[in-house]
């Protein structure tokens, strides 16, 4: 007899989503977390981030007020009180997650997890350790950063994420090192909070996933706003010092440059948490740390599943919960539909936003797609204008034989929020004429959404 | 090469006619014996069937045009390997800038009925429930990948949500697997948490809700579905059946030692059976575009059980002797009553036989179960006042209404089918021989 059906090691935001699913199919659930319910996601990622990136945001509005016709006089920023904010907000949503376990009847049990076979884990906390068995366990333990080898975080002048969440000072100046979505969100609130910021991307592009076109944009907006940046380059060794860091990049034209920043923060990449929790001794398949798991999110282990950021990327938080659902599902006897890739979005909430679904210009390209291609600036959007955040543009990419949107890619105000509406046209599979047909509401950034198709197709209106 | 088409001489007489309709517009595509347009002559309309393939690329005269000449051009349809084709296959989107009006949605494909023994949409239980519908569910993407590559959506079967036809399951067909991932089929039942609306009668009678049974609403759909889009003609015949009933004496008395009984319904479905493979034409499915034509004469025989009816099957009984007939209805009725037929059982069949003869209904009009396209509805065989060679006798007769499809079936091969049935009763040899 198994202590529970299913037992969800990590409680991110696809452990906690899949405990809830399957207890809402009527699974005796547990859930294993060693820090904090609602994982990075919640406590030390997206949320609190965004909580962060919004206080920038209005430091922004505050020295910006002149041009709305208002007047801000003595502004200034407090970090400390930025940061307590962001915490309060993560510790309300770890609450809420608390709270969620206890509504589904999720037994929840803090500690290290550890597999010892298929069905069955340990739990240790404070040097006691309990086992607990369970038909299927789903390992959810996520991902934390890459270390860059040759100077590891230190927390004091060297940073990942996490560090930079919860500074110990206001940085002067910083150096940003890689240009994901981390990289450049962090990037991107230092300097509107006022630090002299620079980035150092290895590849000719930051946001070098993002259409080449958004990339462009991007580095002319902020290095507009003041920020260094500096593609096609790389730190050839970082130190820290008493007062600060000292680093030498090799630019592109291969000249080293060496410099001095008050704080360097490392955005680089991501490390499975795949390590010390038994997955070897089991014969779990993997690839480099991540797991190997077919479209229903199982292993090749009977009754051992993996979600989140320790499979296949793309490595987002929304990605991980649609496969705790797809793995909770199949567990509770469904065939919940597989996710296609392609579908799934992406947003970098750095200023100007970006986001994104499917595929980039040059990826469909290279796919072999007879492209057609839409690109509507936010200049020629009413509502963008009145915002006072006329930068940015709206770009959609189609399939010429079948119409498909392929993909679409925005830069600009809120696109984050507006990206959703390509999504569900993805999902849906429709085609060129049903975005043609609907109407969008006027006045808002949406309808740029609109034009970029009409312009795919030669129809735009206001260009 | 555009090929001009001309304004047939639908008669001998035919000079002129008014263009009433037309069936297909501009980028359509259409194949030999597509319907193009209905014609008015002074004496009937009558429709206009394509003899080429290709692509209509211009309509000349608009319709409700009188007195267009024979020979004169409608308009032009562009062959099948023209460059010109891809052109105007591919949809203008939006509106068109010059009052020419193009349709940004391509034609979906028209539904066919496939398989001439239809499946299940997966949920027990019922009348022979069929996916084949005239809507069919697919993604605009999916629409439009078939339509460039000419696919048959029927023939399909969608892994989307509630069996919808998604990009992958065309690209499959197509054997294109661009798309990476191909979705797991969904149970139907699975993660289906909001019940289906239902409707509020506001009443201030004393009365219980009864939630209904899967059957019930499937037989709910499946005759209001029949009813609302099936033209029903109804063809009734009164048979005499003293010959068949003394036939059935002698036959059962030197059946009785094999244990078999033969009812007078066992050599109906036999006639009727028959009576199908003699009229071909009311062994049939209207399917859109085209109709299929039954070789074999599989007979759903209507059973009442304690949640509603059922239909098992009699595989081609015109084929099977009168006691192979008999003990197939006796098992398949005692497993239907008892909730165990198999969906093979009872999904399928070429036309229905329902009788009400044992409840003492004297008539009655049944509906079509679809895509069959005939059902016979039997009355009570009762001792009637009959003629008999000029004079007043007493027989035993019974009236028989047989539904029919009117989109696939004439009411002469109805009427025809209804006569030769009722000589196959009244004359009921022909069903041993």
């Amino acid at each position: 007899m198994s202590d529970y059906d299913l037992i969800v090691l990590g409680s991110g935001p696809g452990g906690y989503v899949a405990a809830i699913r399957a207890a809402q199919l009527g699974l005796k659930v547990a859930i294993v977390e060693r820090e904090n319910l609602g994982g990075i996601c919640l406590n030390w990622g997206c949320i609190p981030t965004k909580a962060l990136l919004r206080s920038a945001e209005i430091y922004h509005y505050m020295q910006h007020a002149g041009e709305y016709g208002l007047t801000a006089a003595n502004i200034s920023a407090d970090i400390d009180a930025v940061v307590k904010r962001s915490r309060g907000i993560a510790k309300q949503l770890n609450q809420g997650v608390t709270h969620l376990m206890k509504k589904n009847k999720v037994t929840v049990h803090m500690g290290d997890g550890k597999l010892i076979a298929a069905n069955t884990l340990t739990v240790t906390k404070d040097g006691k350790t309990e086992e607990l068995t369970a038909k299927n366990i789903i390992v959810a333990t996520g991902a934390r950063a890459r270390d860059l080898p040759l100077a590891p975080a230190d927390g004091k002048r060297i940073w990942t994420y996490r560090h930079a969440m919860v500074p110990p000072e206001m940085p002067k100046k910083l150096l940003v090192i890689g240009s994901g979505a981390i990289g450049i969100e962090f990037a991107s609130f230092y300097n509107d909070m006022g630090a002299e910021v620079t980035v150092v991307e290895m590849l000719d592009r930051i946001v070098p996933v993002e259409d080449a076109d958004v990339s462009a944009f991007l580095e002319k907006a902020l290095t507009k706003q003041g920020m260094t940046i500096m593609t096609g380059a790389g730190v050839e060794s970082l130190k820290a010092t008493a007062t600060g860091v000292s680093a030498s990049i090799k630019g592109k034209d291969g000249t080293i440059v060496a410099s001095e920043f008050s704080h360097c923060i490392v955005a680089i990449g991501i490390v499975p948490n795949t390590e010390n929790i038994g997955l070897e001794a089991l014969g779990v398949e993997m690839d480099r740390g991540f797991l190997k798991t077919d479209s229903s999110c199982r292993t090749n282990v009977p009754g051992l599943w993996g979600i989140g950021d320790i499979t296949v990327p793309p490595w987002l938080a929304h990605k991980a919960s649609h496969e705790g659902v797809i793995a909770a599902e199949t567990i509770a006897g469904g065939h919940p539909h597989a996710m296609n890739p392609l579908n799934i979005p992406g947003c970098t909430y750095c200023h100007p936003q970006v986001a994104s679904v499917g595929l980039t210009e040059a990826k469909a390209k290279e796919a072999g797609y007879d492209v057609k291609v839409g690109n509507f600036p936010f200049l020629g959007n009413g509502k963008a204008i009145a915002l006072g955040a006329a930068e940015g543009f709206v770009k959609t990419v189609f399939d010429a034989k079948t119409g498909e949107l392929l993909g679409a890619h925005m830069v600009g105000a809120e696109v984050t929020e507006l990206i959703q509406g390509y999504t569900i046209g993805k999902t849906a599979e429709l085609v060129e004429a049903d975005f043609m047909q609907t109407v969008f509401p006027h006045p808002t950034l949406s309808e740029m959404m609109h034009e970029s198709v009409l312009g795919a197709y030669g129809k735009m209106i206001h260009m | 090469m555009p090929t001009e088409l001309k304004m047939p001489a639908l008669s001998p007489t035919m000079e002129e006619g008014t263009l009433a309709r037309w069936l297909v517009k501009e980028g359509d595509k259409v194949s030999s014996g597509d319907l193009l347009a209905e014609i008015e002559t002074d004496k009937a309309t009558m429709e206009f069937e394509a003899v080429d393939e290709g692509i209509v690329t211009k309509i000349l005269v608009a319709e409700g045009t009188d007195g267009v000449k024979v020979g004169a051009v409608i308009a032009m349809i562009q062959g099948e390997d023209d460059d010109a084709v891809a052109a105007v296959a591919l949809p203008q989107p939006l509106a068109p800038a010059g009052g020419e009006q193009v349709d940004p949605t391509p034609q979906p494909v028209k539904p066919t009925i496939k398989t001439p023994l239809p499946q299940a949409g997966g949920v027990g239980g019922g009348p022979a429930t069929s996916q084949t519908n005239d809507r069919i569910k697919a993604s605009p993407l999916a629409k439009r990948i078939a339509v460039n590559k000419g696919l048959d959506l029927t023939s399909i079967s969608g892994t989307g949500p509630n069996g919808r036809i998604v990009k992958a399951d065309v690209d499959a067909i197509s054997g294109e697997g661009r798309s990476a991932v191909v979705a797991p089929a969904l149970d139907p039942g699975f993660l289906r948490e909001t019940p289906a609306p239902t409707q509020t009668i506001d009443t201030d009678i004393p009365h219980e809700v009864i939630k209904l049974s899967n059957m019930r609403k499937i037989i709910a759909r499946r005759l209001t579905e029949s009813k609302q889009t099936v033209p029903h003609i109804y063809l009734t015949v009164d048979v005499r059946l003293d010959a068949l009933l003394k036939l059935r004496g002698e036959l059962n008395a030197s059946l009785e030692a094999r244990g078999i009984k033969l009812s007078v319904n066992d050599m109906l479905i036999k006639a009727l059976a028959l009576a199908l493979v003699q009229v071909p034409k009311c062994n049939v499915s209207f399917a859109g575009d085209n109709m299929l034509q039954y070789a074999r004469a599989d007979i759903s025989v209507a059973v009442s059980v304690p949640t509603g009816l059922i239909t098992p099957i009699i595989i081609d009984a015109a084929n099977k002797s009168l006691s192979k007939i008999s003990t197939e209805v006796a098992k398949l009725a005692a497993r239907a009553k008892e909730g165990k037929l198999q969906p093979h059982e009872y999904q399928g069949g070429t036309a229905s036989i329902s009788n009400m003869g044992m409840m003492g209904i004297k008539q009655f009009d049944a509906v079509i179960n679809p895509p069959q396209a005939m059902i016979l509805a039997v009355g009570a065989g009762e001792k009637r006042p009959y003629i008999v060679d000029d004079a007043l006798a007493i027989a035993t007769v019974m009236s028989a209404t047989g539904s029919f499809d009117h989109r696939a079936i004439d009411g002469a091969d109805g009427a025809m089918f209804m006569k030769i049935f009722k000589e196959l009763v009244e004359k009921p040899l022909g069903l041993v021989a």
